[in-house]
């Protein structure tokens, strides 16, 4: 157990009566990137807080290597943080927001202007020492921010969601540049992310939260091809989830058929969802397959085709590199590695049903999020 | 239309300037007369500084300002900074108790503030307690809620990051305040001070009901004159005070435009 950094036990926090983490437990290894996934309002901010040492939990034990931190204040604690907006300080310059942690230790001058030299020149910020924060762009407030809380050798860098104000370049080169970093300076870091894409191409771990509650603990592909429930089968990537019967091991039914599978340990005749990712699945001739059906949707998206297939009532996402056409009657093949079964959740008949799938509805459910966070911000303001 | 408006603009900044335009040109008059300017002179001023009663009455009202203002303005200061970390129900009603006082008639205020000092001087034991202390807790009293409330507006506006990134980067509470909050304050603290100065100098209402024999300002022993023709030197007195204060507010004035319009460029 001595590799482990950071551990939460039981915490459970409440904001004005209403339940924000449910009894939350969680070991993070030294060195390891961990990111925090989940939808807007989930409580990822508060848990990263919680470690910072800005929120006290209502109940349950922080520890950092082995000692309980609960009543340690944040300037004790041996993290430091990238804060969601960067939080820069706007009457110091860039030189004096990245030397501030050092200047508040007392080193001596000479040491400082070293290290914040050498600071600005890793994270390419060179020529803008003498600058003010708030005429740099997104994206070098952001490498001011990760030299500020990186100068002072934190054990753990808490990072919340810090690439969600950059564009989608900036972003892709920005992740690649965090990880190096991680990698070189050989430190935790906590990562906070609604983006799955994000939180699978760079984490060791991720830990899935919706609702205050961790969903699943795992390495993305855990997460990915073994979803713990409904829930993370649809938020990450896209997912079919039928309703479907284990039969034995090894053996689920699925609208009446059986399908071999690679799931053991449910009970017999248990009902179970079952998840099949849309690339998995084969398009055959109609009568060549038992599941058969008609074309209602075909959406090019560059790599590939989104087709929806309606079969008995259920509409199926499946992704093919092969164009078909809206009526074309398909059938299609369910291989044995690729169906996964999970157990029956809260989350079952919420999600993974294509029927109300259109472009415009995508586009309306990511609005309404920002929205919804942007409102939640502006209430803590008040 | 916009001739109007213009003409309109000048006509209420003649009539906010005429009167005190009128008491300058008379500082300068030759005779005590206030109808007509029978010549410029400067003996007045020469005069005033031969009258060590009003001298000394200036200097009591400066006294009076400056200890009324730094101290509410530390007081308000740190005020607002508890009222802004309060959950949003009891800092409402905390908010309420200070525009309170605000809105309340001063002669209101003089009287209660006059009432209390009686009876505090009673239950102490103080025979004359009217006099320098009365007045300068009084000021500072009707002060405080200024200072609370040109402070409070920067602490909203402040993002409540900053402080949690300098306890991050190893501050205790008190260094992040005087490192990060203060200098992202400074602006409202600055006019809340001036307010309280300026609002502190002319009072004469609130300070007619708690002055003493011992000590007396220069608004109050002003008005004693209005009874009898009122000398020269008063308006000497004045001219000098709204000259001071004018640069004053001038000087302000332009430091921030020079700071607003260095901000743009920077941008
Ligand atoms: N200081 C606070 N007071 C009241 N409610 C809060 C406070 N901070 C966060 N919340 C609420 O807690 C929930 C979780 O917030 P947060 O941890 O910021 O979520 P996330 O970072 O996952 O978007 C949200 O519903 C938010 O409105
Ligand atoms: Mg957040």
């Amino acid at each position: 157990m001595s590799d482990v950094i950071i551990q939460l036990e039981n915490i459970s926090v409440a904001f004005g009566g209403t339940d924000i983490l449910k009894n939350l437990n969680l070991t993070i290894k030294d060195k390891e990137f961990v990111t925090f996934l989940g939808p807007s309002g989930c409580g990822k901010t508060t848990t990263l807080r919680i470690i910072g040492g800005f929120v006290r939990p209502d109940s349950g034990a922080v520890y950092f290597d082995g000692y309980n931190i609960n009543d340690t204040p944040p300037y004790k604690r041996q993290v430091n943080t990238v804060f969601q907006r960067y939080a820069l300080f706007p009457h110091l310059n860039v030189f004096e927001n990245i030397a501030f942690g050092l200047r508040i230790k007392k080193l001596p001058e000479k040491e400082i202007k070293e290290k914040v030299m050498q600071m600005i020149e890793r994270v390419n910020l060179k020529g803008f020492a003498n600058r003010k924060t708030n005429n740099l762009s997104g994206g070098q407030q952001q490498r001011v921010a990760i030299a500020r809380a990186l100068i002072n050798n934190p054990r753990v860098l808490l990072l919340d969601e810090p690439l969600g104000a950059l564009d989608m370049k900036l972003r892709k080169d920005m992740q690649m540049e965090l990880k190096k970093i991680q990698q070189e300076s050989n430190i935790t870091f906590i990562y906070v992310t609604h983006d799955q894409e994000e939180a699978l191409s760079m984490s060791d771990r991720v830990v899935v939260m919706d609702n205050g509650i961790i969903q699943q603990i795992g390495t993305p592909q855990d997460i990915y091809n073994e979803p713990s429930n409904a829930f993370v089968a649809d938020f990450i990537g896209e997912s079919n989830i039928l309703d479907g019967i284990m039969i034995e091991d090894y053996m689920v039914s699925i609208f009446g058929q059986k399908y071999k599978c690679l799931d053991k340990g449910f009970d017999r005749y248990e009902p179970v969802d079952v998840v099949i990712r849309p690339e998995d699945i084969q398009i055959l001739d109609p009568d060549k397959s038992s599941l058969s059906g008609v074309i209602t949707n075909v959406t090019f998206k560059g790599v590939h085709y989104e087709i929806i297939v309606d079969i008995k009532g259920f509409k199926w996402m499946i992704q093919s590199t092969e164009f078909h056409r809206v009526g074309e009657w398909i059938g299609i093949a369910l291989l044995p590695d690729l169906i996964h079964v999970m157990k029956k959740s809260e989350y079952s008949g919420q999600f993974g049903d294509y029927s109300s799938y259109s472009e415009e509805y995508d586009a309306l459910s990511d609005d309404s999020e920002e929205s919804s966070d942007e409102f939640s911000e502006q209430e803590e303001e008040l | 239309m916009k001739k109007f408006n213009k003409i309109f603009t000048v006509l209420v900044y003649i009539f906010l300037y005429a009167p005190i335009l009128v008491l300058i040109v008379f500082s300068f008059n030759s005779t005590k007369s206030t109808i007509d300017f029978t010549g410029f002179t400067l003996k007045w001023y020469r005069e005033l500084f031969t009258r060590p009663d009003l001298l000394k009455l200036l200097m009591n009202t400066l006294i009076i300002a400056v200890i009324a203002s730094v101290v509410s303005t530390v007081l308000g200061t740190m005020a607002a900074v508890g009222i802004s970390s309060m959950k949003r129900r009891s800092r409402s009603m905390v908010l309420t108790a200070t525009n309170i006082p605000m809105t309340n008639p001063d002669i209101v205020t003089g009287v209660s503030l006059a009432l209390l000092f009686v009876f505090a001087g009673t239950f102490l034991r103080i025979n004359d307690v009217f006099g320098f202390w009365t007045l300068l807790i009084a000021h500072i009293t009707f002060c405080l809620p200024y200072v609370i409330l040109s402070v409070l507006p920067k602490i909203k506006q402040m993002d409540k990051n900053l402080t949690d990134a300098a306890l991050d980067l190893g501050c205790t509470p008190t260094q992040s305040f005087f490192k990060i909050m203060l200098p992202e304050i400074l602006p409202g603290i600055i006019s809340g001070a001036t307010m309280a100065f300026t609002l502190s100098l002319d009072d004469f209402v609130i300070s007619y009901f708690v002055y003493g024999a011992s000590f007396s300002t220069l608004p109050i022993e002003i008005y004693s004159y209005t009874k009898k023709p009122m000398p020269p030197t008063v308006f000497v007195l004045f001219t000098i005070m709204f000259t001071v204060i004018f640069l004053l507010l001038f000087f302000m004035n332009m430091a921030e435009y020079k700071k607003s319009k260095k901000k743009k460029i920077d941008l």
